[in-house]
């Protein structure tokens, strides 16, 4: 009975982790079709910077919001500069992000060195919380709750703000909203700076869990396409239903079949793939 | 460009290529020439489905790597001669693109990049794991290459000899296929599928030959892949193997002959000749596609083709 | 038919290089060159530029001198992979005309380049801990003065038995061959001293969170062996505390689990940790002084495994070519020379060879210990003069499989 409530939490607590990394790429692949292969890559930049500014004594959840801020600036300058002009062109995006992605592990190996930087949980989450006998982690309790909080934010700020539905009309039809009066390209700056700062929002708070090091991007990046393909492409519940998914299929799948555990992710999604290749909530892609 | 100045192209740039051991100073250039041409074979096979067929995968380098892996299984621990091992890792190989096939051609786009990047590192995921078969992460090493006809292929000059009349017949099934009724129908059912199907084209049909085409010939890398490193572990499976194959298509230009051939050449030189000068080679790489890309969106080869053009003009 | 001239005419123009290569003796004032094979990019580079690091501090402390030679060292990047490796090596052997190599750095990449230097006859010293190396198929012109990956393992597994009195243990490792052969090593000695092994815990070694594997492990153990690389020591180990399991169940470690770079991390949690090496950076000689002194002035930081073993490597072909009055054109006497050599003064104590070129040396148990905010691996007991083989004999030994995933057989799982 303990091993199932355990692994239940974990894979829970891993599906908060997950939706956090995944939900700004799905964003930014969805509604722009970009498939950002740099997106472990800002992720991993978030955490590394996040441990700076840790280390300069800000307090959490400020250096996570100032890291996202940042790394969505990035995000936006990225944007602007080498990708906008990439429009539609599919194998352009791929090259250019991937080659983003090789620049940004290169600059994190050559700024923070090859050792791990461990980033320091809120001193109050850190105490393991007792259920029922057993002790579990309190900061990944936190992790989840903060992923909830964060996927009702953007469904507000999707579904209930003017921002929110010029974004929708803008991807739905390009041609309509700047038809009546939409700025596209400002548009999609927003989504961008959005999606890149959730992804560096993401390392920050995953960082007490995960911590940065050399590698964290490949590490995350196949785990965001997983969570996409699952649940859909560009689709917020998707993302958050596919994100809890991965975390159970990871947590029981790896306890229940230890033989599978390194293709126990990509299993499920060749399965998803073949049976049903718009995931669980997407629409058809194109 | 007129068909006979790209004739003369190419025949230059074989004599350029059938020159090289003369010229390369010492076997280890040749060998560097070797990695090159050999990859080269893996991005021509690549581009048969995104050049012809609109198909980007992200899970080539499997077929490389099952048809490495049979080489140097049959060859170090059955004890089979080449003629053996090359047939049996070719039949291999295709068979793999057969089920790849059958699964990811449900998918197209971007789905299609998810599936095939899934199947590949299902591939990657059991080479490491199933260490029985593979050695895992410590991989298979061979002895040595093998004597065929009379060559010995442990000379340096005489393997490179070998990989380059394999790259040219590659380059000819290519060309011939680009012209072939079946070369016209991959890029119809790329560019207007739905008129293809209306013409009563089995699209998916069509489809499977080109992809099942593409494994082939990446299975003929990997036969070749096996020989030149006589060594083959999990990382010629892996993702970055098979992003690399992607890379060089794109950076050399999609859809051309030399394109591939090229950008497996720039990137292949990149990592082995630059890397030993500069020590942040991972950063110049990276910057190599962007500039390729944001420069030449459609590759090297059309870039500098159509640069030229201009200049002439 | 395809052997033309074509070399004759232009390796004259590479000069002292290709003296050397094609026979005539070099001359005193020639550099020694040093092909050095490292990871600098990538996800294993850490432990890559650590490797440099060490080389770089010992060759300052001595004078960029080895055997009385100034040395020309030629770093080469492989970027962890083996095929990359295996064109690197040929760069250094066949380009730059290196007279030995030291490393790779990673087992895989060791294997894939042993063919190719053994064929051409090219002294290599061996840092990757691959039980391969140096035993069944042992190579001849190979000889490692760190440690095979089971080395360190056997000498924990009795100190577990005898010094801690435990019986029932776990073990878990990075699913890879460098995690199974330090686990492998360690069941046999302690399941043969008479302990049992109850659990067996092989995550990925991509493993994004260790989680699922903490919340496995059995609660009624006497400790837990870790035979992790890289990083996954540290993530390993925090998450077991945050599951509330740390000083529950002693954790104790194979040569990487807690190793230097990542033990000031892991803060407090690390206190108590034992772990097996054949070397810690608190070794009390003054070799390891002045090496110590010297990593922190240039790098801020106390040398671990990855940045021991070039300056252990260092010492021993120190020795040898000074032994050999600088010659190093003959690669069988350069070799026998370096095996058949007792190297008093190495940073890790004395360093000897077995007939299959691994060292015979010092085995050192540690235990984490705090003060003024740093983490120390303190020496708690010195196993001294241990063989790759432990107390079992070579012959008998050889004759059964390398250690592996799957060998020796956990008899006493349960589950």
């Amino acid at each position: 009975m303990q091993f199932w409530i355990i692994q239940t939490l974990n894979s829970l607590a891993m599906g908060g982790l997950l939706f956090l990394l995944s939900a700004g790429f799905s964003l930014i692949f969805g509604l722009m079709r970009i498939p950002n292969l740099a997106h472990g890559g800002l992720f991993m930049l978030g955490a590394y910077v996040g441990a700076t500014l840790l280390g300069q004594s800000l307090p959490f959840w400020l250096a996570a919001i100032v890291a996202g801020a940042l790394v969505g600036a990035l995000g936006v300058i990225l944007e602007g500069t080498l990708l906008r002009r990439m429009a539609g062109n599919e194998q352009g995006q791929v090259l250019i992000t991937l080659g983003i992605s090789f620049i940004i592990a290169d600059l994190c190996l050559l700024s923070w060195g090859g050792d791990p930087v461990p980033l320091a949980a809120p001193r109050g989450l850190r105490p393991p919380v007792f259920l029922a006998g057993f002790a579990f982690p309190g900061y990944r309790l936190a992790v989840l709750g903060f992923a909830l909080a964060a996927a009702l934010g953007l469904w507000m700020l999707l579904e209930r703000t003017r921002l929110g539905a010029m974004i929708r009309a803008g991807v739905d039809d390009r041609e309509m909203a700047r038809s009546v009066g939409i700025r596209v390209s400002r548009l999609f700056s927003a989504v961008f700076f959005l999606g890149a700062f959730l992804a560096g929002l993401g390392g920050v708070i995953g960082g007490p869990i995960l911590s940065a090091y050399p590698g964290l991007d490949a590490d995350m990046l196949p785990l965001a396409l997983v969570v996409v393909i699952l649940g859909g492409v560009g689709s917020l519940p998707g993302a958050l239903v596919g994100s809890f998914l991965v975390g159970i299929i990871y947590n029981f799948g790896t306890a229940l079949f230890p033989d599978f555990a390194y293709v126990i992710l990509f299993l499920p999604m060749v399965v998803m793939l073949v049976v049903k290749p718009t995931g669980l909530f997407g629409r058809a892609m194109r | 460009m007129t068909r006979f100045a790209s004739m003369r192209g190419w025949a230059l740039t074989l004599i350029a290529l059938a020159m090289l051991p003369f010229i390369l100073p010492s076997d280890y250039y040749l060998g560097i020439a070797t990695h090159a041409l050999v990859i080269a074979v893996l991005a021509l096979s690549l581009d048969i489905l995104i050049g012809q067929g609109g198909m980007s995968s992200l899970g080539h380098a499997a077929y490389l790597g099952v048809s490495a892996y049979a080489v140097a299984w049959t060859t170090r621990n059955a004890g089979w001669p080449a003629y053996a091992a090359i047939p049996f890792a070719l039949a291999l190989g295709t068979l793999t693109a057969c089920v790849f096939g059958v699964l990811a051609l449900r998918a197209r786009g971007l789905g299609f990049l998810m599936i095939t990047l899934a199947l590949g590192q299902v591939m990657w995921g059991a080479a490491y794991r199933w260490v029985d078969l593979t050695g895992g992460d410590n991989g298979i090493r061979m002895q040595a290459r093998p004597v065929l006809l009379g060559f010995d292929l442990n000379n340096a000059t005489n393997f490179y000899i070998i990989v380059c009349a394999v790259l040219l017949t590659t380059l000819i099934a290519i060309y011939k296929l680009d012209h072939s009724a079946l070369g016209a129908c991959l890029r119809g059912t790329r560019d207007q599928p739905r008129r293809m199907r209306m013409l009563g084209h089995d699209v998916w049909k069509i489809r499977f030959v080109g992809f099942v085409s593409a494994g082939f010939w990446g299975a003929v890398a990997g036969v070749l892949y096996a020989y030149d490193y006589l060594y083959v572990g999990p990382s010629a499976l892996s993702l970055p193997q098979s992003a690399e194959a992607l890379l060089m298509v794109v950076l050399g230009g999609a859809g051309t002959l030399a394109g591939p051939v090229a950008g497996a050449i720039v990137i292949t030189v990149i990592k082995t000749v630059v890397s030993s000068y500069v020590d942040r080679w991972y950063t110049l790489l990276g910057l190599t596609f962007i500039i390729v890309v944001s420069v030449m969106p459609k590759g090297l080869v059309p870039g500098i083709r159509s640069w030229m053009k201009g200049n002439r003009a | 038919m395809f052997q033309l001239s074509r070399r004759g005419i232009l390796k004259t123009g590479l000069g002292a290089s290709a003296l050397t290569l094609t026979g005539i003796p070099a001359r005193a004032a020639d550099p020694l060159r040093i092909g050095f094979l490292t990871v600098k990019t990538g996800p294993l580079a850490a432990g890559g530029i650590q490797m440099e690091q060490g080389m770089l501090a010992w060759l300052k402390l001595n004078k960029n001198k080895i055997g009385g030679r100034d040395v020309e060292l030629m770093v080469a990047d492989t970027n962890g992979v083996p095929a990359t490796t295996r064109t690197k090596t040929q760069e250094l052997v066949e380009r730059q005309g290196a007279n030995l190599l030291i490393g790779p750095l990673a087992a895989f990449e060791a294997l894939a380049v042993a063919d190719y230097t053994e064929a051409h006859k090219m002294p290599t010293l061996g840092l990757a801990a691959f039980d391969e190396g140096t035993q069944k198929g042992a190579q001849k012109y190979f000889a490692r003065p760190t440690s095979s990956a089971g080395q360190a393992s056997h000498v924990l597994a009795a100190y577990c038995y005898t010094e801690l009195k435990m019986r029932r243990m776990a073990v878990i490792a990075d699913d890879f061959a460098y995690g199974h052969q330090q686990t492998s090593a360690f069941l046999r000695v302690f399941e043969d001293m008479g302990g049992k092994i109850v659990q067996k815990i092989l995550p990925p070694l991509n493993a994004p969170d260790y989680g699922t594997y903490i919340s496995q492990i059995k609660t009624n153990l006497d400790g837990i062996f870790m035979g992790f690389a890289g990083s996954n020591g540290f993530r390993f180990t925090k998450a077991f505390f945050e599951y509330g399991l740390g000083g529950k169940i002693q954790l104790v470690g194979g040569l990487t689990a807690m190793d230097e770079a990542i033990l000031q991390q892991t803060g407090e949690d690390a206190v108590g940790i034992i772990s097996g090496n054949f070397y810690t950076p608190s070794l009390e000689n003054p070799e390891n002084k002045a090496f110590v002194a010297q990593m922190n002035a240039d790098y801020k930081a106390d040398p671990g495994y990855y940045a021991c073993g070039p300056a252990i490597v260092a010492a021993v072909l120190d020795a040898a070519i000074t032994k050999l009055g600088g010659k190093v054109d003959d690669p069988d006497l350069l070799i026998s020379t370096i095996r058949s050599n007792t190297v008093p003064n190495t940073i890790r104590g004395p360093v000897k060879f077995d007939a299959y070129g691994q060292a015979i040396g010092n085995i050192y148990v540690r235990k984490v210990t705090r003060a003024g905010g740093k983490n120390t691996n303190t020496v708690i007991k010195t196993y001294e003069n241990v063989s790759q083989f432990w107390t079992y004999d070579p012959a008998e030994f050889l004759k059964n499989p390398t250690y592996s995933r799957d060998w020796p057989v956990a008899k006493n799982l349960e589950n």
